[in-house]
């Protein structure tokens, strides 16, 4: 199993180059040195050496990816592309365009996206697969057929309905709940409103899919034979479905595990939480692209570990499958 | 036993409900700890982060509302004369301004223009500055926390440094801070402009930027350049709390740029402090950090969640002003003259991004100001018969109130006076110019798109800027005639007939015979800009010409500005400060976007206007200053570079334990005139939050009993044969 997991890091190594390069271009496509260095100069009385000032200063005077000026190696090194990304590889994220030190930034904010998201993956998890094993347990009956509809209901809503009807109804007409905010050393008052939005948005998609998914099993000989030998439908379909259900759950959920410190755009930036996904989108509106290229790198990585995870997770559940 | 075991969640869930049920009197939907009920604070909102918080720097509105409640420039705004008048801030008086001729000598009487100004400024004694590490010294007297200091591991924010210390303001440190302005690497928005006036100050950059090449070569890349030992020619410190500083020429709009925070006191202490080895590394910078005189201090700087200003210590203290407008006193504002400030203890400003949370929180009574978005407008406020805008009966019933300004800003609608079509001074584009101003029905965008928050603009120059007429004299006859004493914009017909002096009969180029094109550049994209756009295009169809829009993203949209491919476009200003000059410059030749990258977009040449404007800048307000603004202003009315948009008018509503909430526009630092009613603020936010259950409780147990034919089916399945 080593050996295939040194092989899927090296893998990642062109994979990281590749996303790397077209973060930049896309970046650089749309805003050039020039508008950033507008951006972070201000709208009024910017002048044009103070916007060379700007871009010598933090090294976007440089050719973008090749520098015909300089000698030998240097006319890849002495780019833009080559000093402001490859320090990524060695996790050394630098400063944002503002001169904060992104590293410091990340560590801060991924604990509130975690708040969020780690809450919504486990208790969601729990009550989709519970509901999607009733479902499947009262198959072609009116409660399954009921259940579908509403799932499919539920599915067509918008993200954005789930937390504003959330926030209007248990903030603003129950008092329940703070609407936003947050308070590191209170934090749960202010986190169960977005995870039970998170958790209630989720019902429909994933009921669904793991109804399915089920229902595959449910015909098997092997649940057949434990009902034979006289077991509960309970232990049936919680034990025997389940486990035999595990590997399209797991490609799903695992490979989603590292992606929770990214945290969600829309849900932090409404519930006024400090996380990652509203650090992303800061970044992206202020033209930061230090932020931007260190933020796609690190969705870059978490998404590979997350899909090698997913790998050694089909060995624990399946013994058939053996990494080579 | 077995039946005991069973009941106990029932009874447990009864426990519960019970609790729910009674309705504890305390609100749960607090999102501040319970023990600041009645505490002293004042409650806001922010929905950007400001960028940075260096006084050298900063020129932002968001930035500025945090800053300058920290930093005191030596002059500010009165808080409640109008118009705006500079009074004294931590200056002992207003400066002495002596005009000097070319060998320096004082120039007595108007008897030549100056060939320089010197304005000498005297501040008060005693002024200490907040507690700070970087003033913290050990027994010798030495600076504790400097480059051998191992401490540095165990800090994380600046709260971490165990000692800090305070030292007295002096003259030095306003000399030190305009040598900042001049220091290219802070990047300071103003050095351009100041190196035009201050004397010595662009010689004295280039001379800092050599030096910090050096330095820089020995290894460091943002080393630390201590300014001190470089002299400036035109500023000076004449003892321990005067300064003089000397100007090329006159520029009498100066003093207002000493009321701003480029101007405040940077003691050098901070700056060395700040580039200590480690301190970027753990984001403790002068951007984050501010170190300041004035009544607040940043105790908490976490622009992600919450930014907390915390009353300063060694505040050197002030006393609500005596006199104002004459209304004041009936408005209830001059009700503290003479009470020392700032009256509250502390601000707490919390990040949201969204407006409709940070609008249900001030409903709620957790913000006690706000803004009013477009999303909520309408259960705000409503038009009375006479068209005043008046708050809606449920704002009245929970005691809120409304204020209303006219900004000193202007939104308008600009023609590249050198396109070919458009631009220039032919009598041709001049009559196409006025048709369209008299098309595009600003009325209209201002009902349909501000919710009547506009004032329709006939000039340049906004309401509470000097020069500006009120009423009938104001008007732009161009494009509104007089009827029954009020004035009407001129008809379509009267634009038609424009358009076909300008050679364009019934707005068709005679070049094709078909509908003229015109090209309208904007940033503006998206499905929310569609109505927008499409009412644009309307205002030109009603006079027959066609307008194709180019749209772009804002950084393609400014490059189109400084390369003059534009053809017409839509801008905005807001005043630096409260001078007639701060907005004519917009249309000075010698400022034109494309030639000297300046702020008269509209690309603007008449040799007229910029000699007028040359004049007036120079007079102080009075009889010759208007005349010369009147002419001015007829100038580009007729020359119409501009359609003039309209004046935005800030609505703003507060709570009742709210006062002393006088809108002013141009100070910033109004924080310490607040005053709160917390023992108010915390009853009605009792009555108005008390959380709400029976809902919950009644679709938890709906819930349960729709469980109970599922339990009962699964009880059956269990229990049947096997088939």
């Amino acid at each position: 199993m080593m050996a295939y997991i040194i092989r899927r890091l090296l893998y990642a190594i062109p994979i990281l180059i590749g996303v790397n390069l077209i973060t930049f271009v896309l970046f650089f496509t749309v805003n050039t040195p020039d508008d950033m260095a507008r951006m972070h100069l201000g709208m009024k009385r910017v002048t044009p050496e103070a916007i060379e000032k700007w871009k010598q200063e933090r090294h976007y005077d440089k050719p973008l990816v090749y520098n015909k000026s300089a000698e030998g190696m240097t006319k890849l090194t002495d780019t833009i592309f080559a000093q402001k990304s490859l320090a990524l590889f060695a996790f050394r994220f630098g400063s944002s365009d503002n001169g904060r030190d992104i590293g410091h930034d990340i560590r801060q904010r991924m604990w509130p996206s975690l708040a969020i998201a780690v809450p919504v993956l486990i208790m969601g998890m729990l009550l989709y697969i519970s509901l999607a094993l009733l479902l499947v347990f009262f198959r072609a009956t009116y409660v399954d057929t009921l259940g579908v509809v509403l799932a499919v209901m539920m599915m067509s809503i918008s993200s954005m309905f789930y937390i504003i009807g959330g926030q209007f109804l248990i903030g603003k007409f129950l008092h329940l709940v703070p609407i936003s905010g947050f308070d590191p050393d209170d934090a749960w008052k202010f986190l169960i409103l977005p995870v039970i939005i998170g958790v209630v948005g989720g019902i429909g998609g994933a009921t669904r899919f793991y109804r399915t998914l089920f229902l595959e099993e449910i015909h098997r000989d092997y649940v057949r034979s434990a009902r034979a030998r006289g077991l509960s439908e309970m232990r049936v379909m919680f034990v025997h479905v389940l486990k035999n259900a595990m590997i399209p759950i797991l490609t799903g959920v695992v490979a989603a595990l590292p992606l929770l410190f990214m945290g969600s755009l829309v849900t932090e930036s409404f519930f006024g939480i400090p996380g990652l996904g509203s650090y992303t989108i800061d970044a992206i509106n202020s033209q930061d692209f230090a932020i931007v290229r260190a933020m796609v790198f690190l969705g870059s990585v978490l998404y590979i570990i997350g899909l090698i995870l997913t790998d050694i997770s089909y060995t624990l559940v399946d013994p058939r499958v053996s990494l080579q | 036993m077995r039946q005991r075991d069973a009941l106990s969640p029932l009874r447990l869930s009864c426990v519960v409900i019970l609790l729910l049920l009674s309705g504890c009197k305390d609100v749960w939907n607090n999102p501040y700890p319970a023990k600041d009920d009645a505490a002293n604070i004042y409650y806001s909102s922010f929905d950007e982060r400001p960028k940075h918080l260096d006084p050298v720097r900063s020129y932002t509105s968001s930035e500025w509302a945090f800053l300058s409640q920290i930093y005191e420039p030596p002059y500010q705004y009165h808080f409640l004369k109008r118009p705006y008048e500079v009074v004294p801030l931590t200056a002992a008086a207003m400066p002495q301004i002596l005009q000097l001729d070319k060998d320096g000598h004082q120039i007595e009487g108007n008897r030549e223009t100056p060939a320089f100004t010197d304005y000498i400024i005297r501040i008060q004694p005693g002024i200490r500055y907040q507690p700070h590490p970087a003033f913290a010294r050990d027994a010798q007297g030495e600076t504790l926390y400097n480059a051998q200091w191992k401490g540095l591991q165990q800090v994380h924010q600046l709260s971490d440094f165990e000692h800090s210390d305070t030292r007295e303001l002096t003259a030095d440190d306003y000399v030190y801070q305009i040598k900042r302005i001049g220091f290219s690497p802070l990047h300071s928005p103003i050095a351009s402009l100041m190196q035009d006036y201050i004397v010595g100050l662009k010689e004295f950059s280039s001379r800092l930027d050599l030096e910090y090449a050096q330095l820089q070569q020995l290894g460091e890349e943002q080393p630390w350049l201590d300014l001190r030992p470089f002299q400036l020619e035109g500023v000076e410190v004449i003892d321990r709390y005067s300064y003089r500083i000397r100007l090329k020429g006159e520029y009498p709009q100066f003093l207002y740029w000493l009321a701003m925070n480029f101007f405040a006191p940077m003691p050098w202490e901070a700056e060395r402090f700040y580039h200590l080895p480690g301190m970027t590394e753990r984001n403790i910078t002068l951007h984050w950090y501010p170190v300041g005189t004035g009544p607040f201090y940043l105790s908490e700087n976490n622009p992600n969640l919450r930014m907390v200003l915390a009353r300063n210590p060694n505040f050197h203290g002030e006393l609500y002003p005596h006199s104002g407008e004459p209304a004041d006193v009936a408005d209830g504002y001059l009700e503290d003259a003479g009470k020392p400030m700032p009256f509250i203890d502390k601000a707490i400003y919390s990040l949201d991004k969204e407006s409709i949370p940070r609008w249900n929180k001030f409903l709620q009574g957790y913000y006690d100001v706000s803004g009013i978005g477009s999303d909520s407008f309408d259960q705000a406020v409503q038009f009375g018969a006479s068209g005043e805008a008046e708050l809606t009966d449920s704002m009245r019933d929970q005691g809120i109130e409304l204020l209303t300004s006219v900004s000193t800003s202007i939104f308008y609608f600009g023609f590249n006076m050198l396109d070919d079509v458009v631009g220039g001074d032919s009598e041709r584009a001049r009559l196409l110019r006025q048709a369209i101003s008299i098309a595009l029905d600003y009325e209209e965008f201002i009902s349909i798109f501000r919710n009547g928050r506009g004032k329709v603009a006939h000039t340049p120059l906004p309401p509470g800027i000097f020069g500006y007429r009120e009423g009938n004299d104001g008007i732009n006859p161009v494009v509104y005639r007089i009827d029954n004493g009020a004035p009407v914009r001129r008809s379509i017909e009267e634009a038609d007939a424009l358009l076909e002096k300008a050679g364009y009969p019934n707005g068709r180029d005679p070049d094709t015979g078909k509908p003229l094109i015109l090209n309208f550049d904007t940033a503006a994209t998206g499905p929310d800009s569609k109505a927008l756009l499409s009412w644009y295009r309307k205002q030109f169809q009603k006079i027959g010409i066609d307008l194709v829009f180019r749209t772009s993203d804002y950084n393609r949209f400014q490059d189109k500005m400084l390369k003059g491919t534009e053809q017409l476009f839509a801008w905005g200003w807001n005043a630096d400060y409260p001078d007639p000059e701060n907005f004519l410059f917009m249309l000075y030749g010698p400022h034109s976007r494309v030639k000297h990258h300046g702020e008269n977009t509209a690309n603007y040449s008449n040799a007229e206007f910029d000699s007028l404007f040359d004049q007036m800048k120079f007079l102080p307000n009075g009889e010759q200053r208007q005349q010369i603004i009147d002419r001015m202003i007829t100038i580009v009315q007729q020359d119409a570079p501009w359609v003039w948009g309209f004046y935005p008018v800030d609505f703003v509503l507060h709570h009742q334990w709210y006062s002393n909430a006088k809108p002013n526009l141009m100070a910033n630092n109004t924080l310490k005139y607040k005053r709160i009613d917390a023992d108010t603020r915390a009853r009605l936010r009792k009555q108005w939050n008390q959380p709400i259950v029976w809902p919950v409780v009644l679709f938890v147990a709906l819930l349960l009993l729709s469980l109970l034919p599922a339990v009962y089916l699964y009880r059956r399945h269990e229990r049947s044969t096997a088939r």
